[in-house]
């Protein structure tokens, strides 16, 4: 008996002619688009804690590390904490697990496209992929300190509330706060090496205008906390330090804002963010591989 | 008979695409800021313009050019790499978004990890990759390697993986650049029974070389592409000819030629062996025939013309060379002549040049048209030997007596 190739089964199937319309960033279908994301994704997590000798629990030494210098710094050299705050500690680890997934998944954003240039240069691929798998990348890391999070919450006696389910909320205005900033560097590095320089200086700066340090209520004065409010970062770990840590102290972001109407430039600047990142990517993304 | 043609898998129409090259290139936003409406330079580079072809389902097309040809840039917008400025392309069937073999690897990922990553990037879901992951570890032959970080591959295994996949991933149009010389001859072999295979499947492969014998062996039909135009579709056999022809014409030898002498141009010289089939090397012992056509553009009563053939090294092997009959009249502007040397082959295998000259006769004070290694070509067959010429020679030795 002949072998026959499985090849030869399938008869060819004349199929239409479609018309083909170049690059994109979704380029190939929402299926395709999906099944890479999460591919490219999860591999690249894997390959970073599963290919170093300490595998993830890097992941957990490198915020834990900060945590421990600034928690130091804090409460014994400049005596911050304390006072406002009832669970100091907690708040300062959950505001830099949160605040490095955001300053990671940026800072892995600003050079992705152009580090991945084979695959742009060379294959057919959905760009949008490559920025977001990086966020994506670093929302799995996230995940993994934020078991760490939680176990701290439980050793310094924070109840469970049922704002706890509201968490997740804030978690999805962070993801895409993050995704918008992540597709405008992505895509503007390509044009302008600057804004790798630029951008770790903007997110050191973010780091200190977001209260992560410090409660937002530090001073008795409540402009600071208007002012504050203008940086949706600031809006969305203030609510989180409200829902997961239920400190009466906290105030909500509406009430640091003074009022709904306090809220209205962060929420314009979210928006203004996320809608440029998909706006200039969108547009520049069918020429990534001219650019180069 | 129409009706049995088969159906069109690749149509373009009259595709364009150029690229703005900037003279100084803006790359700091501090140049942008310094600088605003200093005004950006650029060159236009049209590397392709107007090309339109259809393709067959179940064809194997080549695409066949010199460097910077535009053959690239087309089979990049093909796989919707580049955007096309205008122009239509229309495809059936999917389409294997690769140009290059190994594109998205990731060397510190594990040959399986990369084998369903690169499946899903030409299209398939990760189960069905899942599923095919042993038929490709297989064909590539690296049972023992699955679980290896392709960082720890050597280039000969990350190519044979790399065309496993492509073969697993069973798209219905490939685009495949020049990668056909691939692994050693035992994988060169698999490789060519599996493109028989695909062919006889009826999958359509676009194959870009400027590798004629590809071409010749595997395609059905070709295309040659010069200066972003088509300048020829048809038999591979013909399109080779074509291209080789081009290859002389616009050649280096062109270029030192235009600026030249105000009386003559070398329009074109090239190699044929004795039966007059155009070749760019010899065996040992074929005659070598040089062929080609000089242009007058200056009235001359007649034309001397001379060659020089010369080792590797440079050093000259002899020289030889002819003129017009001065009896015939003068040669007015517009003439052309045609140049049919033959010389008997005795060189010795490797490789050798020839220099062309060529001058007004009889004219002592004319400039002479001079063309460095204006052609090479290699001899090739039998054992290297001592020397540049095998020089007809007879020679004995005898037992002259015996004591």
């Amino acid at each position: 008996m002949s072998t026959v190739s499985p090849l030869e089964q399938t008869p060819p199937i004349p199929a239409e002619l479609r018309e083909v319309t170049g690059p994109s960033a979704l380029g190939g279908g929402p299926r395709r688009f999906f099944d890479l994301l999460w591919l490219m994704s999860a591999t690249e997590f894997k390959r970073v804690y599963f290919g170093t000798v300490l595998g993830y629990l890097w992941s957990l030494i490198r915020p834990l590390m900060l945590f421990g210098v600034l928690l130091f710094v804090f409460t014994r050299v400049f005596k911050v904490g304390s006072d406002k705050v009832e669970h100091y500690p907690v708040m300062l680890l959950l505001g830099i697990v949160l605040f490095t997934f955001f300053q990671e998944a940026t800072t892995n954003a600003v050079s992705s496209v152009v580090s991945q240039e084979g695959i742009v240069r060379k294959t057919q691929f959905p760009r949008l992929v490559i920025p977001l798998s990086t966020v994506v990348t670093s929302a799995l890391n996230f995940g993994v300190n934020l078991v760490i999070v939680f176990a701290f919450l439980f050793a310094f006696g924070v109840e469970p509330a049922w704002t706890w389910l509201l968490f997740p909320l804030a978690l999805v205005f962070l993801f895409a706060f993050t995704s918008g900033v992540s597709l405008a560097l992505s895509v503007l590095f390509v044009r302008f090496r600057d804004i790798a320089i630029i951008w770790a200086v903007a997110a050191q700066v973010l780091f200190y205008a977001t209260p992560i340090l410090y409660p937002v209520n530090f001073e008795s004065d409540a402009t600071y906390e208007h002012f504050f409010m203008i940086n949706p970062l600031a809006v969305i770990f203030e609510q989180v330090r409200v829902w997961v840590l239920t400190e009466p102290q906290a105030p909500t972001a509406v009430e640091a804002a003074g009022g709904w109407a306090g809220l209205i430039p962060a929420a314009v600047l979210f928006c203004a963010i996320c809608a440029y990142g998909i706006w200039v990517f969108q547009r520049d993304a069918p020429r990534v591989a001219e650019e180069l | 008979m129409a009706a049995d043609e088969p159906a069109l898998a690749i149509v373009v129409e009259d595709l364009h695409k150029s690229f703005r090259i900037p003279t100084n290139r803006v790359d700091s936003l501090k140049e942008r800021a310094v600088r605003p409406f200093a005004p950006r330079e650029y060159r236009e580079l049209h590397a392709l313009a107007g090309v339109s072809f259809e393709i067959r389902q179940g064809e194997f097309f080549g695409i066949v050019g010199r460097n910077g040809s535009g053959k690239s840039t087309l089979l990049k917008l093909l796989a919707s790499i580049y955007r096309a400025d205008s122009g239509r392309i229309r495809m059936a069937g999917r389409l294997a978004p690769f140009i290059e073999l190994g594109v998205g690897f990731n060397h510190e990922l594990t040959a399986r990890e990369n084998v369903v990553l690169n499946g899903v990037m030409m299209g398939l879901t990760p189960t069905e990759m899942r599923r095919r992951l042993g038929a490709v570890i297989e064909f590539a032959e690296l049972e023992e390697f699955a679980d290896l970080k392709l960082k720890n591959y050597s280039s000969g295994m990350l190519v044979r993986l790399a065309f496993a996949v492509m073969m697993e991933a069973d798209a219905d149009v490939l685009l495949i650049d020049e990668v056909l010389a691939v692994g050693d001859a035992a994988f060169q072999q698999k490789c060519a029974d599996a493109f028989y295979e695909m062919k006889a499947a009826g999958k359509t492969i676009v194959l870009v070389t400027h590798d004629m014998a590809t071409v010749e062996q595997y395609c059905h039909r070709a295309m040659l592409i010069a200066d972003g135009q088509i300048q020829h579709v048809g038999e591979p056999g013909e399109v080779g000819r074509e291209y080789l022809r081009l290859n002389y014409e616009g050649g280096d030898a062109a270029a030192k030629l235009t600026s030249g002498t105000k009386d003559l141009r070398l329009e074109r010289l090239w190699l044929e062996n004795p039966e007059g089939e155009r070749v760019e090397n010899l065996e040992r012992g074929e005659d070598l025939v040089i062929r080609g056509e000089l242009e007058i553009l200056r009235e001359t009563p007649g034309v001397r013309i001379g060659f020089t053939l010369i080792d590797e090294n440079g050093h000259g092997v002899f020289q030889f060379g002819t003129g017009t009959d001065e009896d015939a009249g003068p040669l007015r502007a517009g003439e052309r002549l045609a140049i049919d040397s033959r010389v008997e082959n005795l060189l010795t295998p490797g490789r050798y040049f020839l220099h062309f000259g060529a001058q007004r006769n009889p004219d002592p004070r004319a400039t002479t048209l001079h063309v460095e290694r204006a052609l090479g070509f290699h001899v090739f067959g039998g054992a290297p030997s001592q020397g540049v010429v095998e020089l007809p020679h007879t020679s004995e030795l005898t037992i002259a007596g015996r004591g």
